[in-house]
């Protein structure tokens, strides 16, 4: 049945309350089972051996004394791993970067893997395996990886957008340019031209649960996963293709997730315990450790990004050039190209010009982590912006109004914007009370703003409700972080019914069609308009129910408040009929009661941010302290505003730990020196204050409810706003992210010897 | 399993013999051999408190513990927080205050701000704030959580108020 996407406004009943989420007691017991809780029986634990090196080649890996250990069930390699890709590159690289095949390309690249009995045989079996390694240069660094002198890591890559196409191979993947407009016009115009050059180094999206399976292929090929992911379904297909599996003989199952904000929409150590247990004919436990989980799954990007913006002295941006170098990692990503989409987006400049370059290094194939690309590109353009502002003398956040992208505007990567709410978050941070409070001795205020696509995508849901009235809502799309509540509120509005009525519950992949992954935003979005097609499904049968039961023509039904009302001419005395008595009868008046829903969402709204930073720092330590910390976001509508608050608070906090804190620090070997969270300092609870959030509500128009995406947005913001509250604060730019201690420190000491 | 060794302890009140190696930890215990799952793995390394147990009473992160160290001593993991059908009041009002998002540091958060309210009971802010920071969460920014413990606190004292919908 076809619906309707389009936003109605209405009065809600259920939705915009802050309910309970529907886990929460399970999750508060310890009884809610994540990736590593799964047991079944006989089964193995493996373990996964990994290379010490940042690149070599791998000669011969002899697994005999491994093998013969008693105790160990099954040792895989590359050669247990055949590549039926058939010509995909991309899934070639999953192959590789889930197993290496003759080379190591970073430091945490896995080369061999065993399944034992229980967890000191499997370590002891990792030590007896030989791996013959000759090392190879290597690179770690984008703007080294980028030189004519560099190690070439692959030689198939020619890089991809340029004429004439190169002859040789490099580590340039590809090159991307969008914008639109005459830039050197503009600059022409600009009474003020800043040029900058930024750095932000790698970090890693920290999830507290470790990535986690457990495995159990049969000889004939039906195969059952358990595994902490943010897309079981997508999971089941990459996993399928790996190992030549048919799709619907491999039954996946998404167990509770820890955390994942992209980091777990790939795949590394899954074929692998799959293809253990296919070998040793056994169930495989496979649980990453927290430096396996640095070293061997997917940061995000470290970047060098060279920004020039042109204004004139009202504050008009002229034009705007950026040039993004994105690393990737051991494989080519398209992660610069999401910061040229980026880098200008919540603004209307005339004349802008984005180029990116997606660049491979010796380091893990990087991963989507919460807006990929776009919190770098947020920190270069929205620092540029405040020194811009500084020099034409105007406050920042009236340039940023003075340029603002609105309804009509369009964006440097080609649409034409609808209704946006980036000027609106701006207006609200600009009345705040946090923008009066009063700032101490050296303290200072920064703002900016960030922007997210937020996407739709595949999704399917099923409604089932149950003789006594109660509601099975079946979902596909992975809840991480609190969403079933807010479809069980959405499944509960449109029904006209308690919240408590209905229950929302995660399908496995063989209960239901493909969903795609947790991300981009789009969990809330598509499964949310998925559920209200499939409650609105489910009503076209209780009403013709109702009409069966009343012996009354289906037309003359109408559903309000949760209940069958007979509203044609003659029917006015029949009481109304409530969904728990149809639902009692619903055995003898044509069976259960079901509603169905797959749609591939198109039309997610996108979402923009601005944040407030109060921060305090140290003059003499260099140790920034954050002592406010505000969030205005578009959110569309929100279902849940608990939950909404939450992916506002917690993406600022991952910002917040990036601006400070978080790197990855390789040495000159190569190898990651930092794979825990004792030197990869995560923000703990004594670092922060109560994080302020304020929820605006521009609806979107494709959707019923407005929903816009929410999860991603507010980890954009974040860097540029601590970065121009510490050049506020102490009088420096830092251009290099994080601005930790030293650096700080170092800006501090340059600073004054200069003056 | 080489080096076994039995162990008798007490674990939420209730004695337990489990046999581990003399190189196991106390988390991986209570996991794999107790069947306590509501222990959880952030790091093996004493940096996240997903982990948390009390050892006599005292906070603990059970992947720095030895299994044979609970010998003869009282373990309380999360699934002895709450007693018979009643949530303890800290759960409740996690639930309540959505203080938790994917959940997975949750036992660890729970366990420690126990810790702390049974040694202060009317802590502040800062105090709460440091009490918890050997527990790291990755999804709220700890907002949420920490206006959890204190309202916990608050109530525990007597004082609570606030009532929500969908209890």
């Amino acid at each position: 049945m076809g619906h309707d996407q389009k936003y109605v406004d209405k009065k809600y009943e259920v939705v915009g309350e802050r309910f309970n989420r529907p886990d929460g007691i399970d999750k508060v017991t310890g009884k809610a089972r994540y990736g590593a809780d799964a047991s079944a029986p006989g089964q193995l634990v493996g373990r996964v051996l990994r290379s010490p090196h940042a690149h070599a080649q791998i000669l011969k890996i002899n697994t005999a004394k491994a093998e013969k250990l008693p105790g160990v069930k099954s040792v895989v390699t590359f050669e247990d791993m055949p590549d039926l890709t058939g010509g995909d590159q991309g899934l070639a690289d999953i192959l590789e970067n889930c197993m290496a095949r003759g080379r190591a390309l970073y430091d945490g690249h896995a080369v061999a893997a065993v399944a034992a009995v229980d967890e000191q045989t499997a370590a002891q079996a990792l030590k007896l395996i030989d791996v013959k390694y000759k090392k190879l240069p290597h690179v770690t660094d984008v703007d080294e990886a980028m030189l004519e002198s560099a190690p070439v890591i692959h030689d198939r890559i020619m890089t991809r957008g340029v004429e004439p196409a190169p002859t040789k191979p490099s580590n340039i993947a590809a090159r991307t340019q969008m914008g639109y407009g005459d830039v050197d016009a503009g600059f022409a115009e600009a009474d003020v031209i800043i040029e900058k050059t930024y750095k932000t180094e790698q970090t890693h999206q920290g999830y507290i649960e470790p990535h986690a399976c457990l495995a159990s292929v049969n000889p004939d090929g039906t195969a059952e996963l358990w595994v902490t992911t943010q897309g079981h379904f997508v999971f089941r297909n990459v996993c399928a293709s790996l190992l030549g599996l048919d799709i619907a003989k491999l039954k996946v199952t998404s167990s509770e997730i820890g955390g994942g904000f992209g980091g777990k929409t790939h795949v590394w150590g899954e074929p692998v315990a799959l293809a253990l247990s296919r070998k040793a004919n056994r169930p495989v436990k496979l649980v990453m450790g927290r430096d396996e989980v640095f070293r061997g799954t997917g940061p995000t990007s470290s970047t060098s990004i060279d920004v020039k913006m042109g204004a004139k002295k009202d504050g008009t941006i002229t034009a705007a050039v950026a040039e993004l170098r994105y690393q990737g990692g051991a494989f080519p990503g398209n992660w610069a190209m999401l910061a040229c989409m980026t880098a200008f987006a919540c603004y209307d400049i005339k004349n802008n010009k984005s180029i990116g370059w997606d660049v491979v290094v010796n380091r893990p194939k990087v991963a989507a982590y919460r807006a990929p690309s776009a919190p770098m590109a947020a920190f270069a353009v929205e620092s540029t912006i405040d020194v811009l502002a500084k020099e034409i003398g105007m406050k920042p956040i009236d340039v940023r109004l003075k340029n603002v992208a609105r309804e009509g505007t369009v964006a440097p990567y080609g649409p034409t914007y609808g209704p946006i709410g980036i000027e609106h978050t701006l207006k609200a941070v600009k009345d705040h009370p946090h923008m009066r409070a009063k700032l101490k001795k050296n303290q200072g205020r920064g703002v900016a703003c960030g922007f997210w696509f937020n996407i739709g995508g595949q999704t399917c849901t099923d409604l089932n409700i149950g003789v006594d009235g109660t509601v099975n809502l079946t979902l596909g799309t992975v809840d991480v972080g609190g969403s079933r509540s807010s479809m069980a509120m959405i499944a509960a509005e449109e029904l006209g019914i308690p919240y408590e009525q209905v229950r929302a519950n995660i399908a496995d992949t063989t209960s239901l069609g493909h969903n795609d992954m947790t991300e981009g935003s789009r969990g809330t979005f598509s499964s949310g308009m998925a559920t209200v097609f499939a409650a609105r499904d489910a009503i076209g049968v209780l009403k013709e129910r109702a009409a069966k039961m009343w012996g009354v023509p289906v037309d003359d039904v109408v559903w309000e408040n949760g209940q069958a009302v007979a509203t044609g001419k003659g029917h006015g005395n029949l009481p109304p009929l409530s969904l728990k008595e149809i639902a009692a009868k619903s055995g003898r008046t044509g069976g259960p009661i079901a509603g169905h829903n797959e749609v591939v969402a198109d039309g997610a709204g996108m979402g923009f941010a601005s944040h407030i930073c109060d921060v305090e720092v140290d003059p003499e330590t260099g140790r920034s302290t954050i002592v406010r910390y505000t969030v205005v976001q578009d959110a569309g509508k929100a279902i849940n505003p608990d939950y909404v608050e939450g992916q506002f608070q917690g993406g600022a906090t991952q910002g917040i730990g990036w601006a400070l804190n978080e790197e990855y620090i390789y040495g000159d070997d190569g190898r990651l020196q930092n794979p825990g969270f004792l030197d990869y300092r995560i923000p703990v609870c004594s670092d922060l204050p109560f994080i302020d959030t304020t929820i605006l509500e521009v609806p979107n128009p494709l959707h019923p409810y407005g929903v816009r995406g929410v999860g991603e947005t507010s980890i954009v913001p974040p860097l540029a706003a601590v970065g121009n509250a510490i050049a506020n604060a102490a009088g420096v730019r830092m251009t290099h992210a994080p601005m930790s201690p030293p650096r700080v420190l170092a800006a501090i000491d340059e600073r004054d010897n200069a003056g | 399993m080489s080096n076994a060794t039995l162990v008798s302890t007490t674990v939420n009140g209730d004695p337990v013999q489990f046999a581990c190696p003399t190189d196991e930890s106390l988390m991986t215990a209570l996991r794999n051999r107790v069947g306590l799952t509501g222990v959880k793995e952030g790091c093996g390394t004493g940096d996240c408190g997903a982990c948390s147990v009390t050892l006599d009473g005292s906070l603990v992160c059970s992947c720095l513990v030895l299994g044979v160290e609970a010998e003869g001593r009282e373990v309380t993991t999360v699934e002895g927080l709450s007693e018979g059908g009643e949530l303890h009041l800290l759960q409740q009002k996690f639930i309540d205050h959505a203080a938790l998002q994917c959940g997975i540091c949750t036992p660890g958060f729970l366990v420690a701000a126990k810790s702390l309210l049974d040694r202060n009971p009317n802590p502040d802010e800062t105090e709460i704030r440091y009490a918890l920071a050997g527990n790291l969460c990755r999804c709220t920014g700890y907002d949420k959580i920490v206006h959890a413990v204190q309202a916990a606190a608050k109530e525990m004292r007597g004082k609570d108020k606030r009532s929500k919908k969908g209890r």
